[in-house]
């Protein structure tokens, strides 16, 4: 059902809760909204305090060039993770062609890569030296790089391609899993009424599955605007670029930390207008898995046609980068292969597994309390508690470091006056503050997607729950978490491979001797020793493969197909 | 209520590392590879049984060891670039150091005069031409580069990279701000391309024929030689030391700081006299093709093979205190365009 309602002031249904209950889940969200959003406020905090004004020279010099490239750089990807994301969706879900089960998870793979990554394989494939330009100079007879013209990969076009082929999963995800929770019967209604299956898709299919894809997009945007491995290594100036250049060249973090405030307010704003343009509509879904879903029957051609869009950019995004690491891991093995890095693949597996359970625990807090009053103010908090996602990781962590040392200082001081012990830096420093940062970081991605797939269950549930003598936590658990098991999976999943993958952050708040995938191969890509980095870059990518293909099949067999 | 014992048990697990105090130790913030530490760090475990403890980033550090103040673990800060040391002496987060070691092994200009930093390498910023393409002595200075002779022949990796601007700041000093942004923008008129990359890149931009002549440090030119897949390429490669008849060639630092806060100060100070030692020296140089900063140290294999290298004496405060001004010019130039 896509209900919009007629006027604004109708209410769209009774409050949830009523009483002494609802205190308990308000006041839970307000304290994890507070302590998450900490590191975020202290970035802004700093911002009021630049060591001198950046903004004339910036406005005179790059600025121009920073927002007009990181403008071209998001549309591109924006474009790019729509077109890839939601075509596949939508042909592995509604479609039957030849390797469609395959897709189904296999189109996830790219999302393993981390953009970095890709971005060093496909230079090192596409640049002068590297197989490609020396096959064509075989064939062509040339002899060197002014003989002929090749396209530039270090460039707007080729960042913008590899970011693309990395995070268009997001989208891919979030969509299917939408494509998934609508019921059979919507479509098999509009077909009856008339409508073609392009015209169903674009005027019922997609606007029921517009807020997931929203929620994908935005996450896409996000760490584009963030991303600073790819464009440094493509030397492409973004924003980010001249936030790093305003705070490691010129020594002004408080001038870093302004540009970052103004790319959060971008981010808000995106967000913000994505909401408002939709904010007469309210669906919920009463999922029927008893109806079997009967995938469309194409003609051979389309079948081949469907097959092709969908392992292009598996193509491209996972199997090419997966070879040449593979290649490189293998000459390189020896190097690679110590028990140092076993410790490192552990670090990683356990410190991306804790922090994705505990971003969907409290993603499902507020998404669950904000369910419960929908309230203006809640909608800000869900807002305020994801805006982590939206900030460079480098930034976002000497965020984490200011209130958390500032803490670890202050108890510190206190049990010294109080007990005369020296408790030293608590928290600063360990793995607990890495667990944070991530929590922090990639609060937006389960909370968005939990989100997203609360809106969709009727609140005649909870009602028939309450009325039946569930508590809202009772309710929660009883009758959404099952309802919402692919969401919920899904947001794991995706939080767990960020994590795998998570550098900047990593590199600034771990403790002592301590690595995870990422930074051990960061510290030989930072020295232009890439191939030595393959290996550990090869497992980052499989050990992503593993949830990947478990939670696809879960999310799968979460409907009934025929 | 039986989620407490797992979760406090869970907590406790997160927040171990800071529990192991017991042993001999020396923690250090490092701007460098643990990799290109560890031999130089083993050795020194070995000969001394004080175990190193190392957090390596590229930046941030600084902002860490400052927020975490009094408390922080860390005793030594280890960085490549003099502005990162000149950084953290402005934070004041370094001790002075008063060592006789120290100053009898490290040259004056290469240390703080109060021992707030120490060198422990020098590399210098060198000109590649390609053996092909340039005659022996055809670009002798970083003033050359400016010559409309190389008109689209050079390639060089960002301007805003440390290593650029320390040589821009360099220049700053020897030829005042006007005359620096007329050879800077004389400079980009002869780029063959958009800046990019790292160093070693630029070098086999002139085996790939892009340029004929770029800028890079020593020691990429000496592990490029090191290496069998990219030894090919730097063999097309000639290695100029610039200015070598004149001042001579720009050269930065790799260097070592004292925290104010440290714990282990007394390790920390072993560490420091130690690797200031023709032991370690020798491991830095060869491990990674610099120069030790050390002169009684003889400079061996194949950094030995390139000659003598001739480094321009300027103050390494003064290129620190020209940065931002080769920044900003940077930017006004549009250099990385």
């Amino acid at each position: 059902m896509n209900q919009a309602a007629d006027s604004a002031d109708y209410p769209s249904h009774p409050p949830l809760v009523a009483g002494r209950t609802s205190k308990r889940w308000l006041i839970s969200a307000l304290l994890t909204t507070f302590v998450v959003a900490l590191p975020v406020f202290s970035v802004v905090y700093l911002a009021f305090f630049p060591d001198e004004n950046i903004w004339p020279h910036l406005i005179d010099t790059t600025l121009p060039r920073y927002l007009d490239n990181t403008i071209r750089l998001m549309l591109g990807v924006a474009v790019l993770t729509l077109l890839i994301g939601v075509s596949t969706a939508w042909l592995v879900t509604m479609c039957e062609f030849p390797g469609r089960r395959i897709f189904e998870w296999a189109l996830l793979l790219p999302f393993a890569v981390p953009a970095y990554v890709i971005a060093y394989v496909y230079t090192d494939l596409l640049n002068y030296a590297g197989p490609v330009q020396i096959a064509l100079r075989d064939w062509f007879g040339w002899t060197n790089a002014r003989d002929y013209w090749f396209p530039e990969i270090r460039s707007l076009g080729g960042a913008t391609l590899m970011i693309g082929l990395v995070l268009y999963p997001y989208v891919y995800l979030l969509s299917r899993a939408a494509f998934l929770e609508q019921s059979p019967s919507l479509f098999s209604v509009s077909r009856s009424l008339g409508h073609s299956a392009l015209s169903t898709f674009c005027r019922v299919v997609l606007p029921i599955a517009r807020p997931a894809i929203a929620v994908g997009l935005s996450l896409v945007m996000m760490e584009t605007l963030n991303d600073f491995g790819t464009v440094d290594f493509f030397a492409v100036q973004t924003l980010t670029a001249g936030l790093f250049d305003t705070w490691m060249n010129l020594g002004n973090l408080g001038g870093a930390a302004q540009i970052a405030t103004i790319m959060l307010s971008f981010v808000l704003i995106l967000v913000t207008l994505e909401r408002y343009s939709r904010r007469r509509q309210k669906q919920f879904s009463a999922r029927d898995n008893r109806q079997p879903v009967y995938r469309f029957r194409l003609s051979r051609p389309l079948r081949m046609l469907c097959t092709l869009t969908c392992t292009l950019p598996v193509v491209l995004g996972f199997v090419v980068p997966a070879l040449v690491l593979g290649h490189y891991a293998i000459e390189y093995f020896a190097q690679s292969w110590t028990t140092e890095f076993v410790r490192t693949a552990l670090n990683s597996l356990f410190l991306s597994s804790t922090a994705a359970l505990t971003t969907l625990v409290i993603g499902l807090t507020l998404a669950y309390s904000r369910r419960l009053h929908d309230t203006q103010g809640m909608r800000i908090l869900m807002r305020l508690s994801s805006l982590g996602y939206a900030m460079p990781g480098a930034v976002l962590a000497v965020g984490v470091i200011v209130p958390m040392a500032g803490f670890d200082n202050w108890l510190d001081g206190l049990m010294g006056d109080w007990f005369g012990w020296n408790t030293g830096l608590l928290f600063s420093g360990t793995a607990f503050a890495l667990v944070f940062a991530y929590t922090v970081r990639f609060l937006a991605v389960s909370a968005g997607s939990i989100e997203s797939g609360l809106q969709k269950v009727t609140p005649s549930m909870d009602m028939a729950s309450r009325s039946l003598g569930q508590s809202p936590g009772g309710t929660l658990i009883k009758v959404h978490m099952p309802i919402l098991r692919g969401t919920l999976m899904t947001a794991a999943l995706v939080v767990f491979v960020d994590c795998m993958k998570e550098l900047p952050a990593t590199l600034i708040l771990r403790p002592f001797n301590f690595d995870t995938l990422a930074t051990y191969i960061y510290q030989f890509a930072s020295d232009e020793m890439l191939s030595h980095s393959a290996l550990p870059a090869l497992i980052i990518v499989l050990a992503g493969i593993v949830p990947i293909i478990l939670m696809s099949r879960s999310i799968g067999n979460s409907r009934s197909f025929q | 209520m039986r989620m407490k014992p797992v979760a406090s048990a869970l907590l406790a697990f997160l927040i171990m590392p800071l529990s192991a105090h017991a042993e001999e130790e020396v923690n250090i913030y490092s701007y460098r590879q643990a990799f290109l530490l560890e031999p130089l760090l083993n050795a020194f475990t070995e000969d001394t049984g004080i175990k190193t403890n190392v957090v390596f980033a590229k930046n941030g550090l600084a902002e860490r060891l400052a927020r975490e103040g009094r408390n922080s673990p860390a005793d030594l800060v280890m960085t490549v670039d003099i502005s990162r040391l000149n950084e953290l002496v402005e934070k004041d987060l370094t001790a002075s150091v008063n060592n006789d070691t120290l100053t009898a092994n490290i040259p004056a200009h290469l240390r703080h005069p109060e021992g707030k930093w120490f060198a422990l390498t020098t590399r210098g910023r060198m000109i590649y031409t390609s053996k092909e393409r340039v005659a022996e002595g055809e670009l002798t200075t970083y003033e050359q580069l400016a010559d409309n002779k190389w008109d689209d022949r050079i390639c060089t990796r960002s301007g805003k990279h440390p290593y650029n601007i320390a040589l821009i700041a360099s220049m700053i000093a020897h030829h005042g701000e006007a005359d620096t942004e007329t050879w800077l923008q004389g400079v980009k008129d002869n780029l063959a391309r958009r800046p990019q990359g790292g160093d070693r890149d630029q070098i086999k931009a002139i085996a790939e024929g892009v340029c004929d002549v770029a800028l890079g440090n020593s020691y990429y030119y000496g592990n490029m030689l090191e290496d069998e897949n990219q030894r090919p390429a730097a063999e097309k490669v000639r290695m100029v030391f610039p200015n070598s008849d004149g001042r001579g060639t720009h050269i930065n630092i790799s260097g070592i700081a004292l925290t104010k806060s440290a714990p282990n100060r007394d390790n920390a100070l072993k560490l420091m006299t130690y690797l200031s030692e023709s032991k370690a020296q020798h491991i830095y140089a060869e491990a990674n093709t610099e120069y030790p900063a050390n002169p009684k140290v003889e400079v061996t294999g194949v950094v030995a093979s390139w000659g003598e290298l001739k480094p321009d004496t300027l103050s390494l405060q003064t290129i620190a205190n020209n940065r931002e001004a080769a920044v900003r010019m940077v930017d006004r130039v549009g250099y990385d365009n």
